[in-house]
């Protein structure tokens, strides 16, 4: 299949980041989803697609009954965790193309810190992970976080990654996010001693290793090109999807090589051939990263770097603002907020827009791509191109 | 104190988990002799659905590993750090198992590991400790 760039990212919104809130998630979801809508000049009467999230335990119904959705023709949900997002890209561009849905509303977020906070116990655990929960959980294998460091062990057993190279990623994110005034993380500098000296959640990750939980919503309308730029939002379009899941899919330590992310090598090169191009034409790759160490596996399996040269590349300083390749210019879900990737995206089409602050603007910036990481390693991967 | 959380078996499962009730450990084998863990239906090479519990030794290596130090379930509040190992059997399969407290120090990626059987009063935990 050719997109092209026949569908576009016409509406982008999202609510404020925080750290604890009074809103319930579909509050958060319906908030960001009007806004985004406004910001693309529409209004709820003309969606008649809208892809709610699972992890946010979101339904069609849901918005039928807040925003009044009369004919709504297509509400489908993707089950990959934080790589959700972009699969209900794909989806929305499917249907749009097939004439199936004209107008798609994607709204993703939670309440990570007031809800279903992983490092309190309140993580939930959907149906996907029944076998986690009959084999792992017993023995105390229970977070995310313990299930990437373990993948992240591997990589520096293989190829000597340090922490010290991790944390150069955290130390990226958190300059970029103090240069991002709705930053979680904005106005708090951080440097490699900082990182160094952050204690031990699960090695070989510490504190400042892992995402901020994080209450917060972003919405996407999605739409054809033509319309989009009819409605002067033609700048974000969509050049490239792609979708892989990985194997095995029941844990990532049943992954037969848990130091690379093979799903997304796969959805990678899905979403460049989609879009008729390499990851070297990339001006900036935005990584939704639940933890450091996953931006140098992300940048190994896209291919920027070979297996085991993530570590050494993002020391040298090649994923800051003004280097070769900057990587999650808004700081990510490490310093800016962690809202199932969503945020991501946003920032991808606020580049492509040039309305970031002009500190964090990547020059001339016109080819972005988006990583979405969910699951046990489910990869999804988005090509945005700048169009008039 | 909260104790760990309790797997659930299920039809398919059982028979793994009756077997470490005898302080047996079982995996699954397929009739075409490829070993799978975790418990399906179905052999992923050949496609067949008979297959059978087979006693193995519990000899493996650690694959991988986490040092954890802040509790991620009220079990183990207290009892910190621990060690969250993924062990890899000679028949080709992982399990994912905590070591030991005397094990936190000394756990390394290769270290050889023994099954052994945790005893709780409705199921019996296989796990796995370094071998010294
Ligand atoms: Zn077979």
């Amino acid at each position: 299949m050719s997109r092209a760039g026949t569908c576009a990212i016409a509406g982008i919104a999202n609510t404020p980041y925080t750290r604890g809130t009074d809103k319930s998630t579909l509050d958060l979801h319906l908030e960001a989803s009007l806004a985004a809508l406004a910001d693309a000049g529409l209004t709820p009467a003309d969606v008649d697609g809208v892809l709610p999230s699972a992890s946010a335990g979101r339904t069609a119904e849901d918005f039928i009954l807040n925003l009044g959705l009369r004919d709504l023709a297509f509400a489908p949900t993707a089950h990959m965790g934080g790589a959700s997002l972009i699969s209900s890209i794909q989806n929305a561009c499917l249907a749009i193309d097939a004439g199936v849905a004209s107008c798609v509303l994607v709204p993703a977020g939670r309440r990570g810190y007031s809800g279903e906070r992983i490092s309190a116990g309140r993580g939930v655990m959907e149906p996907i992970m029944s076998t986690l929960v009959e084999f792992e959980a017993p023995y105390g294998n229970v977070g995310a976080a313990q299930w990437f460091a373990q993948a992240a062990q591997r990589h520096m057993h293989e190829y000597g990654t340090t922490s010290e190279q991790l944390g150069h990623v955290a130390v990226t994110c958190r300059a970029h996010a103090n240069l991002n005034p709705q930053a979680l993380m904005y106005g708090k500098p951080m440097t490699l001693a900082d990182h160094q000296a952050s204690r031990m959640i699960t090695t070989p990750f510490r504190l400042l290793d892992c995402s901020l939980e994080s209450d917060g919503a972003g919405a996407l309308v999605i739409t054809s090109a033509d319309r989009a730029r009819s409605l002067g939002r033609g700048d974000a379009l969509i050049a490239g999807v792609g979708e892989a899941h990985s194997s095995a899919p029941t844990s990532i330590t049943q992954k037969p090589d848990v130091a690379v992310v093979r799903s997304l090598q796969v959805a990678a090169a899905r979403a460049f051939a989609m879009a008729g191009i390499t990851v070297a034409e990339a001006d900036t790759v935005l990584i939704h990263e639940g933890f450091s160490w996953y931006v140098i596996a992300a940048l190994e399996a896209l291919g920027v770097v070979k297996p085991g040269e993530g570590g050494p590349f993002v020391a040298d300083g090649n994923i800051r603002l003004g280097g070769p390749l900057p990587v999650n210019p808004h700081g990510g879900a490490l310093s800016e907020g962690h809202v199932s990737g969503v945020n991501h995206v946003i920032e991808g089409v606020r580049q492509l827009r040039r309305t970031v602050e002009p500190a964090r603007q990547v020059p001339d910036c016109a080819t972005v791509v988006v990583v979405n990481e969910g699951n046990f390693f489910d990869g999804t991967v988005l090509v945005l191109e700048k169009g008039q | 104190m909260s104790s760990r959380p309790m797997p659930p078996p299920n039809p398919l499962t059982a028979g793994f988990w009756e077997a470490a009730r005898r302080h047996e450990l079982v995996l699954q084998r397929c009739a075409c002799g490829r070993f799978r863990h975790y418990p399906q239906p179905l052999c992923p090479e050949c496609y067949g659905g008979d297959w059978s519990w087979v006693p193995v030794s519990g000899k493996g290596a650690i694959y991988t590993y986490t040092v954890t130090h802040r509790p991620f379930h009220p079990a183990w509040a207290g009892q910190t750090p621990y060690v969250v190992a993924t062990v890899e059997l000679p028949e080709g399969v992982r399990m994912v198992s905590d070591l030991p407290p005397e094990d936190t120090e000394a756990v390394r990626i290769g270290a050889p590991v023994e099954v052994f059987f945790d005893d709780h009063e409705a199921v019996t935990l296989p796990r796995f400790r370094l071998v010294r």
